[in-house]
Parts: structure tokens; C-alpha cells; sequence
């Protein structure tokens, strides 16, 4: 068996997530300062660009306060669930077509699984575990009150975010997101490309939606309201065991965006490059760029929104959650159940 | 492929269900009150037990061979039906009483119906587990109705944990019985029945299938659970677990046992015969001591379920016919008995103590004469339904060489005209002193005429019963 | 010994040590997260055999939402270590372990002996019928009787469970 080659992607993969969730945090910081009409960070390196490596050198050296009537051992093991699940999902994401290497063709994705969507619902269900432990084992009021918040909150945002993806997954007829990716090949009236999102507009916003909920950002980030719980379920944490919740918050960010655009935007394809006639290492990067663009886009938005809206309140986020993205989602399932039978008839 | 057929086998099942499903919208959308959601139960029963008699001469397997519908199973559904109308008849007054009435109880009988009939009718072992559990649900919750009363919590709370734990049991012995068959349809386990019979794997599935479904009917040493939930229920609630819950209990157990598994003679009925004679025993001795009327009814069914075991035991087509029709005594005398209780009760819950009888033949003659009809029927007396019931179960018995089952269950139910016939006692022999209890409303009144009509009709028209259920005898 | 025996082993040892610690654990939380990593060692279990479906299915249900629930409840309540429980030790106590132990030997017993009939298992078969398609299949056609059962019977556990828990019913 080549073990080389899953060792070399991980490695690949699991650097260039750490370090675009560096970029995105001095891009959050940067983007949210220009649209406060702030500088953001501008001090450390050149116009500020260095700021994150220094918060990383600062967070590992600083102490590492566990309060005393905090279960340590769970304590310890929350930070490190959330992470291994921020990190662990990107497994199943493709982020290129096939690139020729050394005479070889090499799939662009870590682990090809036939349960793909599954195994990424799976994981997101268990990154619940690591705010809800850290708010239990802190053993204090704003932190339990934040890992509760959560654990209700991602639960209920979980069914719609599964249902909103089974129009896509009956559209493609498959649960490995490759797949699904190749699915959005090819272009209606001949010029608009075959995307998810396209045809699938409801399962696209409710899925949309969901993301934002299960990544905590504005406007669901109750579970750490930092007005109503200081910090929420983190409030007990510092050193580096913050470092990993908030770096896993931004890996989270990076990995739903990848999923958006796998699923709803085409993934890797860029439109009508085939015709190109470029040459196939060439046509391979530029597919890579095209998929980081798209995600670049998601990131950018979720910043806009996060400045845009107020925050919900609790019920107000109970209520979207189950008396309105779970009935239209699954009434989008209905729907395209009953699209795809007039269209097969 | 589903045909025609398949929907008209499992007709009942789908008149209960659009009932169901009908009161949940009305409920919902607060069209009627609780008596509105009352009405539409006891239509749908109606409807329910009016399709089952259609299918009475219709036998087939439905839907991929997940349920089948013959004579038996239609005739139970009947039987389920009834039950189920005559409690729905006695809830409304025993409620309002208690400014409890809400419609819910109507949807979770009706849901806890749709399981008893599955269970009646399950051709796999796989409906039988979805059946006992939906009955199961329903009924945890109905022993919890009133919520505010910590009495019913216990109840509910106790029935709950230790069914789950039941449930476990027969689910594992599924597994097992899956594993060594390779099947959970019952047709494929009869046919492979006589090869593995003796295999150990098969043996301890079998096993743990009694030891579930025992704890469902309430056989000792399965039955702990039962005066407790019992007494704490609402009365009408408990009438009918006790009822229409064990007769499907009894229907699963003597299909998967005498259908399926044709246990005449061999170890499993030896174990069935030995649990048949325990609960006899037990239920019939602890009853004695019993002050409490729901209390005492309570240790009295966990009796009466060694007497069906007994049939169960026998392993033949005559125990088959006997426990059915031992279910039908004993369904209509209980359901009466515990209507009648359920009328004696006093909102705080008093009201149900032996004591609390006395004299009341002097100033509710009737009532008396029924309550005493039923305490006959119980005690197994001639002309009445359980006299019968108990002659069929204990014949079958005798031809299946077990006539020392038979002997026990003859002094045990001579042990047991002791404390019913003490009810009657209570009742004629003594002076009244306690408050005077109003006559009780009509609903309930029909409730006590069905039943009672009922006891007299299968107690002197056996045959004629027994044709329904089973044709060829 | 091969990798697949190996799996089987260790995630077997981890399972049955982590069901211990599900009973013994004073602290409800380390119970709940005892059973958490015996659902994943299930999971692994279910990989082995070919089970892809069922075993993501297995994380999702059961240690994604119902364990989820679990923990919501039990912080809610501020359980803390559960004292009262395991410190008197009475005869019943003594005698229902010694049945319940009883009770296990025999069914080792019997497992043990039955092991040679076991059907071996069949690479080919498992890899063509844990599939998402031929479940999805089965479940819409012969079992669909059941599928649609389940679907009654979560429908009265939702009425119930609101009937129970409803704040105030009017």
C-alpha cells in the first residue's frame, strides 16, 4: 500500500489550512476595520500583515490558567475535540480535479470516502462536544450557559443543514462530494454552468444559513455573546487551549466555506476553461485557484454579514431554526423530488 | 410490489391511522374541544372493528410479508377496538371529573391501538418490535396522564424504566434469533424452526423473547412492575393496559410461540408451563392480601396471565384457541370491573379501597349487580366468560400432557374466590355507612351494558365466538 | 495476526472498557463521554464489517444528537458525582449482581459453544450490501412497511413527550 501519498496531502493540506486560517483572521480583522472605518492592526509588520504570526508566538507563551474547580481533564480534552474536528473534516472535501505530477495523475483530495456528506455531517455533530465540554468543565455560570447555548443551538441548525443537502444529493445520485462535484460539469442553454446553486437556490440559502450557525459567527454566535456571557463557553480558557478554539472557529469557517463551494458552486470547475487549450498542469493550478476564489468569496461574505446583522436572541433563533429553515427545507426536498419526476417522466 | 391486496389486508390499520392523524390536525387547529377529539376516536373505532370483520374470512400476508391478516388477528382487532371504545367511553366522564379531559389521551389510545394490532398481526419479528414499542410509548405516557399527581409519575416513570429494560431483553433475543435464522420473518423462522430448534444460540433468543414479552403480560417473575403501575394509573388508563395491553402481549406470544414456533413438548414450554404455574400461584395468594380494588385487580391479572400461559404452554391449536378466547373473558369482565372502579373514585384518589364498597348493593343496587357479575366472571363461575376461557385454556392443557398445570390452575382459582367473591361480600352483606355515591353518567352507563352483555353472551355462546376466530375448529 | 483481527480486538478491548466506565464513573458527564467513545469503538466495528452506512449513521444519531441531548439534560440538572448510589451495598445489591453475573456466563457459555456455527462472513456480500444504495433500497421496498411504522411511532413518542413536558396546557 502507497502510505506516501495520503502522508504527503495531509501534510499539504493540514499546513495550508493552519496557515489560510491565519490569513483569514488578519482578513477578518482587516476587512471588519475597513468597514468600521478603523485602521485594524497596522503595527506589526508591514501595514499590520504580521499581526497573527505574533498572536500565535504571544498565546503559546502565555501561562495556561486552569480555575480550580474546573475538571481538568475535560477541561484539557475540549480544545483539543474541537480542533481535531475543525481539522479532520477538510479529509473528504476535493479541492482540485486530478493534477498530472511526475507523469501520475494525483486526486485532489485526501480521502475519496463514499459516505462523504455523511462523514462531514458526523464531524460537525461532534464539534458540538468541544463547546459544550468547555462551557461544562469550566465550572462557571457564563461558560455553562454558553456550552447549553450551543449544544441546543447546533443541534437544531444540524437538521436543517442535513436536509437542505438532500436536494443536491438527489440531484447527483451520490454522497461522495467528488462526485458531486463532477455532477456540476457541463452547462444549460450552453452557457450557464450546471452549479447546485443554480438549481437548488433553496437548498443553497438554508444551507447557507445553517453554516453561519454552526460556525458560531454573527448573527448566531450566542454561545459566546461576549455582552450576556463575557466570553461564552471560552471565558475559562487562555494560552494556547484558546489559541485552538479560536483557531478552530476560523478553520470551521475555511471548511464550510470549501463545502459551499464543492456543493452548491461548482466546486473546481471553472466555466468554458476547457476550451482554453491550455496545458493540463496549467488548466489543474488554475482549477485550484478558481476553488480558493470561490471560497474566498463565502469568507468575504460571512465577514459582511457579520457586521451587518444584529445578533439574534435566543428564541428568535429557536424559531427561525425549527418553524422556518426546517419546514423549507424539507419542502425543498418535496419539491425537487417532484421537479425530478416531471423532468424524468 | 404493493397490489390492492396488500391495502385491503391492512385496512383497520389505516382507518386507525387516518383517525389518529385526523385528531392530531382537529387538535392542532382547535376545531373542537377534547369530546370533539372523543367523537372521532370512537367513530374511527367503530369504522376500525367494522373493516376487521370484513377481513374476518380474509388470510394473506401483506406488504413484502411484515404483517399478516387472518381470522385471528381480525377478530382481535375487534376485540382491541372494543376496548378501545369502551375506554374512550369511560374517559370523558372520569376525567372531566377531574378537570383533566384533553384530547391527547385520545391520540396516544388510538396510537397505542395501532401497536396492539400490529402486534396482533405482525408476520415478522420486526413489526412485533415496532408494535410492542408504540403500544408501550403511549401507554408510559398514559400512566403519567395527569401529570401534576405524583402518584401517576411514579407510575409512569416506573413503567417506563423497566419496559425499556424489557425492551432490551427482546430486542437482544431478536438479534439472536436473527442471527442463528438468518431471517426475521416469522414464515422463515417456522420453516427453519425444526433444524435449530435445539441449537443453544437459538435457545437463548428464545429466551430473552420470553423474558420481554413476559415482562409485558405481566407473568411472574416479570410482573413486579404491575401493582405499582396499576394502582398509580388513572383508573381508566389501567383498565385498559390491563386489558387490551395484555391481550396483545398474549396475541404476539402465542403467535411467535404455537404459529411459529411449535413449542408443543419441548423445553420452552416446560419453561412457559413453570412460569404459567408461578404467576398462578403468586398473583392468586398475594391478591388475598390486597386491601386496594386496583391493587388487588392488579395481582389478579398477573394471575390470570399464568392461566394464558398455561394455554401458550400447551403449544397446540386448541391452547391457541383457548387463550383467545380466555382473552376475550377476561378482557370484557376487566374492562367492566375497572369502569366500575373508576366511577367509585373519588377525585383525591379514594374511593378504591374494599372498605369504601360496603353496602353499596343498598343504595346502587344495579351497579352492585354488575360489579358482582364481573367478580363471578373473574372467579371463573358458570354461565359466565370466564368460566369458559378458563375450561378451554385448562383443557388444552390436559391434552398437551400437562394436567398438572391444570390441577394448579384449578386450586389457585378456588384460591381466588376468595378475594373476589370478599368484593361481593362487601357489597351485600355489610351496612352501608359511607356517602352516597350519584348513579354514573351515560357514557359510562353504555360502557358497563356492553361489558356486561358481553360477559353473559361468550359465556353461554362459546362455539359461536370460538367460529369467528378460528373457523376451522 | 491480520489488520482486520487487530482492529477487532482493540477497538473490542477499548468498547467494553469504555462500557465500564459508563457504570462506574461517579460523574454523570465522564459516564456520558464513556459512552460516547463506546458508540465511536461501535462505529469502528460496523467499518470493519463493511458498514460504511451504518456506521456513520451510528456517529451522527447516536453520539452527534441523542449523547448531545444527554449531556444538554444532565448540565442542565447540575448533576454532580452521584454518591448515594454506590456506597451502601445491601443483599439485594449482592444477589442481583451475582444473577447478573450468572446471567453473563451463560451467555458467554452459549456463545462460545455456538461459535463454530457461525456463518463465516462474506467479504463480497458485505462490501455489496452495506452500501447506501442497497439500504436505501431495502428500506423503501420490503421494509417499508416498518419504515413507515417507525414514522407512527415517532409521531406519539413527539405527542407524549410534549404532553409531559408542555409548560402549561391550556
Amino acid at each position: 500500500m502507497d502510505l506516501l501519498e495520503p502522508i504527503i496531502k495531509i501534510a499539504v493540506v493540514l499546513g495550508a489550512l493552519l496557515t489560510a486560517s491565519a490569513i483569514v483572521v488578519l482578513f477578518d480583522r482587516k476587512f471588519s476595520a475597513y468597514i468600521q472605518n478603523r485602521y485594524g492592526p497596522n503595527r506589526v509588520g508591514p501595514g499590520g500583515w504580521m499581526q497573527s504570526i505574533a498572536d500565535v508566538v504571544k498565546l503559546v507563551m502565555k501561562e495556561d490558567i486552569v480555575p480550580k474547580a474546573a475538571n481538568r481533564f475535560v477541561h484539557d480534552l475540549a480544545p483539543m475535540i474541537s480542533i481535531t474536528v475543525a481539522l479532520t473534516t477538510f479529509a473528504v472535501i476535493p479541492f482540485g480535479d486530478t493534477i498530472p505530477l511526475f507523469g501520475k495523475e494525483y486526486n485532489l483530495i485526501i480521502a475519496d470516502v463514499n459516505v462523504g456528506i455523511l462523514y462531514i455531517l458526523a464531524m460537525t455533530g461532534m464539534g458540538v462536544y468541544g463547546l459544550t465540554l468547555a462551557g461544562w468543565s469550566s465550572n462557571n455560570k457564563y461558560s455553562l450557559f454558553g456550552g447549553l447555548r450551543s449544544s441546543a443551538q447546533l443541534i437544531s441548525y444540524e437538521l436543517s443543514m442535513g436536509l437542505s443537502l438532500i436536494g443536491v444529493i438527489m440531484i447527483a445520485g451520490t454522497l461522495q462530494i467528488d462526485d458531486i462535484v463532477r455532477s456540476q460539469t457541463g452547462y444549460w442553454f450552453g452557457w450557464i454552468p450546471q452549479w447546485n446553486v443554480i438549481s437548488q437556490p433553496i437548498g443553497f440559502i438554508t444551507f447557507f444559513v445553517a453554516s453561519f450557525a454552526e460556525t458560531n459567527r454573527l448573527p448566531f454566535d450566542l454561545p459566546e455573546a461576549e455582552p450576556e456571557l463575557v466570553g461564552g463557553y471560552h471565558t475559562e480558557y487562555s494560552g494556547m487551549k484558546f489559541g485552538l478554539f479560536f483557531l478552530s472557529e476560523y478553520a470551521n469557517m475555511i471548511v464550510s466555506s470549501a463545502l459551499i463551494t464543492a456543493l452548491f458552486l461548482g466546486g473546481w470547475h471553472l466555466p468554458f476553461a476547457e476550451t482554453w487549450g491550455l496545458d493540463p498542469l496549467v488548466l489543474a493550478l488554475l482549477k485550484i485557484g478558481a476553488f480558493m476564489f470561490k471560497m474566498f468569496i463565502i469568507i468575504s461574505f460571512y465577514v459582511v454579514i457579520r457586521w451587518t446583522l444584529p445578533r439574534f436572541r435566543y428564541d428568535q433563533l429557536m424559531n427561525l431554526g425549527w418553524k422556518v429553515m426546517l419546514p423549507v427545507s424539507i419542502a425543498n426536498v418535496l419539491a425537487t423530488g417532484v421537479v425530478m419526476l416531471w423532468l424524468t417522466r | 410490489m404493493l397490489t390492492y391486496t396488500d391495502f385491503l389486508l391492512a385496512m383497520p390499520l389505516f382507518s386507525l391511522t387516518v383517525t389518529v392523524l385526523l385528531i392530531i390536525a382537529t387538535e392542532a387547529a382547535r376545531v373542537g374541544r377534547a369530546r370533539f377529539s372523543q367523537f372521532l376516536a370512537i367513530t374511527g373505532l367503530l369504522v376500525t372493528s367494522l373493516l376487521a370483520g370484513l377481513n374476518l374470512r380474509e388470510s394473506g400476508v401483506a406488504f413484502q410479508g411484515m404483517i399478516a391478516t387472518d381470522a385471528a388477528s381480525s377478530y382481535l382487532t375487534i376485540l382491541l377496538s372494543l376496548a378501545g371504545i369502551v375506554t374512550a367511553l369511560v374517559a370523558r366522564p372520569y376525567f372531566e371529573h377531574r378537570d383533566a379531559h384533553r384530547g391527547e389521551f385520545y391520540i396516544l389510545l388510538l396510537f397505542a391501538i395501532i401497536g396492539m394490532v400490529l402486534m396482533a398481526s405482525a408476520n415478522d419479528l420486526i413489526t412485533l418490535f415496532l408494535g410492542i414499542e408504540l403500544m408501550s410509548f403511549c401507554l408510559y405516557v398514559l400512566a403519567g396522564f395527569e401529570r401534576t399527581k405524583d402518584k401517576q409519575n411514579e407510575s409512569a416513570l416506573k413503567y417506563f424504566l423497566l419496559g425499556a429494560f424489557a425492551s432490551a431483553f427482546l430486542l437482544y433475543g431478536i438479534a439472536l434469533i436473527y442471527g442463528s435464522v438468518g431471517s426475521t420473518n416469522l414464515d422463515a423462522i417456522a420453516r427453519a424452526y425444526a433444524g435449530i430448534s435445539n441449537q443453544p444460540l437459538f435457545l437463548l433468543g428464545t429466551a430473552m423473547l420470553i423474558v420481554g414479552l413476559g415482562f409485558k403480560v405481566a407473568a411472574v417473575p416479570f410482573h413486579m412492575w404491575a401493582p405499582d403501575v396499576y394502582e398509580g394509573a388513572p383508573t381508566v388508563v389501567t383498565g385498559f393496559m390491563a386489558t387490551a395491553g395484555k391481550s396483545a402481549a398474549f396475541a404476539a406470544l402465542a403467535i411467535v410461540m404455537i404459529r411459529t414456533f411449535d413449542i408443543g413438548g419441548s423445553t420452552t414450554a416446560d419453561v412457559l408451563a413453570l412460569l404459567a404455574a408461578a404467576s398462578m400461584v403468586l398473583g392468586n395468594v398475594v391478591a388475598i392480601a390486597q386491601t386496594n380494588l386496583k391493587r388487588m385487580l392488579a395481582y389478579s391479572s398477573v394471575a390470570h396471565a399464568g392461566y394464558l400461559l398455561a394455554g401458550v404452554a400447551a403449544g397446540t391449536a386448541e391452547g391457541f384457541a383457548g387463550v383467545f378466547l380466555y382473552l376475550t373473558a377476561y378482557t370484557v369482565t376487566t374492562l367492566g370491573a375497572f369502569a366500575v372502579i373508576g366511577w367509585h373514585e373519588r377525585t383525591n384518589d379514594e374511593g378504591t379501597s374494599l372498605d369504601d364498597y360496603v353496602g353499596l348493593s343498598q343504595h346502587q343496587p344495579v351497579i352492585a349487580a354488575v360489579m358482582a357479575l364481573y367478580m363471578f366472571s373473574l372467579t371463573g363461575i358458570p354461565p359466565f366468560a370466564g368460566f369458559i376461557g378458563k375450561y378451554y385454556v385448562f383443557m388444552a392443557a390436559v391434552r398437551a400432557d400437562l394436567t398438572w398445570l391444570a390441577i394448579v390452575g384449578v386450586l389457585t382459582s378456588a384460591v381466588s374466590a376468595f378475594y373476589y367473591l370478599r368484593v361481593i361480600v362487601m357489597m351485600y352483606f355489610r351496612e352501608r355507612d359511607g356517602e352516597h355515591i350519584p348513579l354514573p353518567r351515560i357514557p359510562v352507563m353504555i360502557a358497563l351494558g356492553i361489558t356486561a352483555a358481553l360477559v353473559i353472551v361468550v359465556g353461554v355462546l362459546p362455539s359461536t365466538v370460538l367460529q369467528l376466530f378460528m373457523p376451522a375448529m | 495476526m491480520t489488520l482486520e483481527q487487530l482492529m477487532f480486538y482493540g477497538l473490542g478491548a477499548v468498547g467494553i472498557g469504555s462500557g465500564l466506565l459508563v457504570v462506574t464513573r461517579r460523574n454523570p458527564v465522564m459516564s456520558a463521554l464513556s459512552l460516547v467513545l463506546n458508540f465511536f469503538c461501535l462505529a469502528g466495528l460496523y467499518l470493519t464489517l463493511n458498514a460504511q452506512f451504518i456506521a456513520v449513521i451510528q456517529i451522527i444519531v447516536y453520539a452527534g444528537a441523542i449523547m448531545v441531548l444527554f449531556l444538554f439534560v444532565i448540565m442542565l440538572l447540575n448533576l454532580r458525582d452521584e454518591r448515594a448510589l454506590s456506597d451502601r451495598l445491601s443483599a439485594r445489591k449482592i444477589i442481583g449482581a451475582g444473577l447478573a453475573f450468572g446471567l453473563l456466563l451463560q451467555v458467554l457459555y452459549i456463545l462460545m459453544s455456538a461459535a463454530d456455527g457461525f456463518p463465516q462472513k462474506d467479504e463480497a456480500l458485505a462490501v455489496s450490501t452495506g452500501t447506501v444504495e442497497v439500504i436505501g433500497v431495502q428500506l423503501f421496498t420490503t421494509f417499508l412497511f416498518p419504515f413507515e411504522i417507525t414514522s407512527l411511532l415517532l409521531t406519539a413518542a413527539i405527542v407524549g413527550a410534549v404532553l409531559l413536558a408542555k409548560k402549561k396546557l391550556d
